[in-house]
């Protein structure tokens, strides 16, 4: 698996600078929505993944930070919003103090669910817990059919995905509690017409017998396991050709890194959660050393990797930014 | 003596907005009424897609077919829906190569003795 420092290079050999292109320093304006990545344990191993997880990863966010992380939310007025993601967050044990503190705090709490975890022995729970505090589900399914499902996330998760959606749908899901879906494309295309997409993913779903809120269409990011894969298979230049000529400058001021902060396992804080996978730490780098006035109005952290997000479109962890 | 390697460059495809170097106007009307034709109304553009993939076959154009195959899979089709396409086009090739064998059927019953 190619490491961080290796990816790092190989993005920063791409001919166009991406802090060229954008034309000057980007900055993030009062933070909305604090992200938190709980670790990269996880029951899947998926072809897109950015953050590498699996079943063999051991990186967890531990009690302690979980504790700062808290300590910092309760000084964050304007956050309204918590994001909970992984891995599969669920497998940390600290998920659900973390969810029913940030209900506590007032705050409106997502959790990035894979569906497939709650068909795992042992997580019989998590269905209830979600309906129960009333958390906002967004889930990964690349496609209403098994076909680019499973060549993406793994044999048979298409079918344990639509057992699982059933199961939400069973507690209110995609009626009085939000159910919303996110597609990845299945290759070295761009995510495309997010309104149709919609559509069609209704339409398709709705003879399985599944609600769901929205789709959210993102980008996959040449990052990690992607990024890994690309290189393997030449088709590196190739994908970064394709977000390279999508550039698309009206996304610049939807960008989700200018209103969000994002929080690793370890406590060390990061503009996004792509900056995170890649080693790339914000203006204040730890959760020890939080600070919300120097947080906020804060230059990003830029890269070539960021062409994934103003590609087409637009791509954000709410989808369509343009 | 024509100098190009091939007589096709998958750069050309990009290169589709040449087209008005002569005639913009008629280039322009082109672009309007295929982007109108393209976009979703009856049909989705997922559908449109796909018969745009189908004709991209049936009239061999390896521009179009470039084209289409990325389009048809970022509108949300996968290989088996994009396959049963091309096959429609084949099916549709055929039947038109063999209905119009009944023109050589009424010649031959025009021309024969028998």
């Amino acid at each position: 698996m190619i490491t961080t420092s290796e990816q790092n290079k190989a993005l920063a050999a791409i001919q166009y600078s991406f802090a060229e292109q954008a034309g000057g320093t980007i900055r993030s304006r009062k933070i909305s929505i604090l992200q938190v990545n709980v670790g990269k344990l996880c029951n899947q191993a998926c072809r897109h993944c950015h953050v590498d997880a699996s079943p063999t990863r051991t990186e967890m966010l531990t009690e302690s930070i979980a504790e700062k992380v808290l300590s910092a939310l309760a000084q964050m007025p304007d956050c309204k919003t918590v994001d909970i993601t992984g891995g599969a967050p669920e497998m940390n044990p600290v998920f659900r103090r973390l969810v029913s503190e940030s209900k506590a705090l007032g705050k409106h709490v997502i959790d990035r669910c894979n569906l497939t975890i709650l068909e795992e022995d042992g997580f019989d729970w998590v269905a209830p817990f979600l309906a129960e505090h009333d958390v906002e589900v967004i889930s990964s399914l690349p496609y209403f059919a098994a076909s680019r499902t499973d060549a993406q996330r793994g044999k048979g998760v298409f079918d344990k995905s639509i057992t699982a959606l059933r199961k939400l749908n069973a507690l209110g899901y995609g009626d009085r509690l939000p159910l919303n879906l996110v597609y990845n494309p299945s290759g070295l295309f761009l995510s495309a017409g997010q309104q149709s997409l919609e559509k069609e993913f209704k339409i398709n779903l709705d003879k399985l017998d599944i609600r769901f809120n929205n789709l959210y269409c993102i980008n996959n990011m040449p990052i990690n396991r992607f990024l890994d894969s690309l290189i393997r298979n030449q088709k590196f230049e190739d994908y970064m050709e394709i977000l390279v000529n999508a550039y698309n400058p009206s996304t610049l001021e939807g960008l989700m890194c200018r209103d969000q902060l994002s929080i690793g396992y370890d406590g060390r804080i990061y503009d996004c959660d792509f900056n995170q996978m890649l080693d790339l730490p914000a203006a204040v780098a730890h959760i020890n050393d939080f600070d919300l006035k120097s947080l906020e109005n804060r230059e990003i952290v830029v890269g070539n990797h960021c062409y994934g997000c103003t590609a087409g479109a637009g791509s954000s962890c709410g989808g369509e930014i343009a | 003596m024509n100098k190009r390697p091939h007589y096709y460059d998958a750069k050309d495809l990009g290169r589709f907005g040449e087209i008005n170097r002569v005639n913009p106007d008629l280039a322009k009307s082109f672009f309007d009424y295929y982007g109108k034709a393209m976009a979703a109304g009856a049909l989705t553009e997922r559908e449109k897609a796909l018969i745009a993939l189908a004709v991209s076959h049936a009239l061999k154009c390896p521009y179009c077919i470039d084209a289409y195959s990325t389009t048809c899979l970022e509108k949300g089709a996968d290989e088996a829906q994009m396959s049963e396409a091309v096959h429609v086009a084949a099916a549709m090739t055929a039947g038109i190569t063999l209905v119009h064998s009944l023109q050589m059927q009424n010649r031959i019953d025009d021309v024969s003795m028998v």
